[in-house]
């Protein structure tokens, strides 16, 4: 079905959903490469002007993408909840965003409405709104996850430490995991990429994050980011597997180019859950998404790589996960440009997250041959440490010397505690300062308790 | 009055002989102290640059063909750095003159080899010459036939396909400048691909990363590109069915190299490819 808008009699025609959809999106190069973008400003305001006048529910019977063709579009449709979605069922799209912003919209109310939202309802409702909308709105959502501590209360920012190293040294690891321990990082996971896909050297990491945890008695996780194919495999031979990791995208196709399907990722987390290494919950599956994944693998269907990457947080919101992380700069310029693109699809991808009741975390980064840097990353900690995001990352000095990437780092979360007075998880808030890492405020102690953990390192007597 | 910067206890600061990363920063209350700014600043400014700065394919042209090789320099579809950047199918594509030029000389080569630009001007400027200088003797050892060298603006790794396709060869080997990292802004990477056609992936091809003396030096780059290059051959295959296993080979084979002594070194300071089960967009491709 198609749509037609009328502005200053100049007539704008757009044939279907998804076309009306990917012009009414914010400039951005990925939309650009697939030609999917509109092709003026005023074509952009004109799909904006005529998604607002969309009914809500037409999305419930016109899938952007063929419900017979894509696993991802019938979870979304079979697993939709009709009570939950009924306060809003006869809004318009842009009645929708009034709503959203307006007092009604509670925590409470928004908690309970999530399950009845769906990912293209989201993307549609975020393309009217501006970064504040995104951050307001946001800010109302609660998504509260846990495994071995609390992580999404109010006023508390979490952090994934993340000490990945070249060539997977494991006294350069620890290293890298003391150093940031010794800030306060760590309390979302202690996550290393590994450089190798050996499974005896993930099985090694994985023995050696276990180690430091039990001997420490640090309430948080830990995981090497590996297939999940792998991580099943590794829970097989007996290796401690805290989280089970998976990169996931908003098609089916897409997915099969990560080399997983739903069913596999249900095995995932059965075979996780098996193990019973969570204390304060079962939620252990940790998803990576990123705007751009489904062009990049030729799986886009004609529809734009914000609405595609919010389908992807439905398929994460199926295995109650602890840890969703966009991964916002790190697919390059040809997807996301500058800093200005990056940003806008940070605050997008958090909001869409949490409106669907997803931890959601992101990690606030950019490469070399995109048109951003540190500025833009402090300016999106910023908004998203505003926002309420669950987590960031902490890799040290921002450089991250494995994956060749910048990110956020140990200081950057010490900057934005103390300028928004956030506050880590409790459990790992009590264990730092059991440590005398922080002090009572949570501020770093002077009295460098991380010393301590300096035995860890090899070859250093218990 | 201002904070003298913290840092770290004695004891944390060694954490930095240990890797890489940048650990024991100290601080300045909550922030970076003043020096760390100025130099992650700096590496920062060294990785743009390393992407920005004007590619001198002629000197390396040159320079190339004082080692004896004819070399043909081409360009991709991409006109600009920012189309470049912007459009990666261009960067795959070659300009119509450029593919006239290169199918005049088709004919019946096993390798078909390319210097190309990639997104590091400078990883092929520092190292790119030197490595295809460690390679002649090996090759020749061969006894391949070589098509042209080519020189290549404006090029994504698979161009490679188009150029090898063009001159008919066996095997191509690409040399491009890959995605400059803070602490790597010249690294050059080797993408070996048999039977060079359009519409190939990574799956398709091997690779060697890192290249450049703080990584994987010449000499061992070229010995584990040579003994892919004669597997490659030898198999008809690249890609995920061909296993680097050219360490093997110095281990079994004493007349290999006098540097193996040197690439049992190197190897373990080798950056290695990025983890596929990471969440990677193709932004080097």
């Amino acid at each position: 079905m198609g749509y037609r808008v009328a502005v200053g009699g100049t007539s704008h025609a757009f044939a279907d959903l998804r076309e009306l959809m990917a012009k009414a999106s914010p400039p951005r190069s990925g939309d650009q490469l697939a030609g999917l973008a509109a092709g003026s400003m005023q074509e952009i305001m004109a799909a904006r002007i005529a998604l607002a006048d969309l009914p809500l529910r037409t999305f419930l019977h016109e899938a952007l993408i063929p419900y017979e063709d894509d696993e991802v579009t019938r979870l979304i449709i079979d697993t939709h909840d009709a009570a939950a979605f009924a306060p809003v069922a006869a809004l318009t799209v842009g009645e929708f965003r009034d709503w959203l912003c307006s007092d009604a919209a509670t925590s409470e109310v928004l908690a309970r409405l999530a399950r009845g939202i769906t990912p293209e309802m989201a993307a549609a409702v975020s393309k009217l709104m501006r970064n504040q909308d995104l951050i307001l709105v946001a800010r109302k959502c609660r998504v509260v996850s846990r495994f071995r501590n609390t992580l999404g209360l109010p006023g508390r920012l979490a952090v994934r430490l993340q000490p990945n190293h070249p060539t997977d040294d494991a006294a350069g690891i620890l290293a890298s995991i003391i150093d940031g321990l010794s800030y306060g990082c760590g309390d979302a996971v202690i996550g290393i990429n590994p450089a190798s896909d050996s499974l005896g050297r993930i099985g090694e990491l994985l023995r050696l994050l276990d180690e430091l945890i039990a001997r420490f008695e640090i309430p948080t996780q830990g995981c090497v980011l590996t297939h999940v194919t792998s991580a099943i495999a590794l829970i097989g031979q007996g290796a401690p597997v805290d989280l089970v990791f998976q990169s996931v995208a908003g098609t089916q196709a897409a997915n099969a180019s990560f080399g997983i399907d739903l069913s596999l990722l249900q095995e995932g987390m059965e075979a996780g859950r098996s193990q019973q290494r969570g204390t304060t919950g079962d939620n252990l599956m940790y998803f990576e998404t990123g705007q751009g994944s489904a062009l990049s693998a030729n799986a886009h269907h004609g529809v734009d790589q914000q609405t595609l990457e919010a389908r992807a947080y439905a398929v994460c919101r199926a295995y109650e996960p602890l840890l969703v992380n966009t991964v916002v700069g790190f697919i390059g310029p040809e997807y996301l440009y500058d800093g200005k693109q990056i940003i806008r699809a940070g605050l997008e991808d958090h909001f869409c997250g949490k409106l669907l009741g997803v931890p959601m975390g992101c990690d606030i980064c950019y490469t070399n041959h995109a048109e951003a840097d540190q500025d833009d990353m402090d300016t999106l900690l910023t908004l998203l440490g505003t926002a309420g995001v669950n987590f960031i990352m902490g890799v040290p000095g921002a450089d991250d010397v494995m994956l060749n990437y910048q990110s956020t780092s140990f200081h950057d979360q010490l900057y934005i505690r103390e300028v928004l007075g956030l506050k880590r998880v409790p459990e790992f808030e009590a264990w730092l300062q059991r440590m005398d890492i922080t002090d009572a405020t949570g501020r770093l102690s002077a009295r460098q308790g991380g010393q301590a953990l300096l035995a860890a390192l090899p070859g250093r007597a218990a | 009055m201002s904070e003298k910067p913290k840092s770290g206890a004695p004891q944390l600061a060694e954490l930095a002989t240990l890797t890489p990363a940048r650990v024991a920063l100290g601080r300045s209350g909550a922030s970076v102290p003043t020096r760390e700014v100025l130099r992650f600043g700096m590496a920062h400014a060294q990785a743009r640059d390393a992407v920005h700065a004007p590619f001198d394919a002629d000197g390396v042209a040159r320079r190339l063909a004082a080692l004896g090789l004819e070399v043909i320099q081409v360009d991709s579809a991409a006109g600009s750095r920012e189309a470049y950047l912007r459009r990666p199918d261009l960067g795959r594509s070659l300009s119509p003159g450029s593919r006239e030029a290169l199918t005049a000389r088709y004919g019946d080569f096993d390798l078909a080899f390319i210097v190309a630009d990639g997104l590091s001007s400078t990883a092929v400027h520092r190292n790119a010459v030197p490595l295809v200088a460690a390679l002649l003797p090996l090759l020749a050892r061969q006894g391949l036939r070589l098509a042209p060298l080519v020189v290549g603006r404006q090029a994504r790794v698979a161009l490679g396909d188009e150029i090898g396709a063009a001159f008919g060869a066996r095997a191509v080997a690409m040399l491009i400048g890959e995605r400059p990292g803070l602490s790597s802004p010249d690294s050059l990477g080797a993408y070996l691909t048999f039977a060079p056609r359009a519409g190939l992936t990574d799956a398709n091809r091997n690779c060697i990363s890192n290249i450049r003396p703080e990584g994987l030096a010449y000499e061992p780059a070229a010995f584990k590109l040579s003994w892919l290059i004669a597997e490659a051959l030898r198999r008809s295959l690249t890609g995920i069915g061909l296993k680097d296993e050219s360490d093997l080979a110095i281990e079994t084979n004493e007349t290999a190299l006098s540097g193996a002594a040197l690439l049992s070194g190197a190897v373990a300071n080798t950056e290695p490819p990025r983890t596929s089960d990471a969440f990677t967009g193709e932004g080097d491709r």
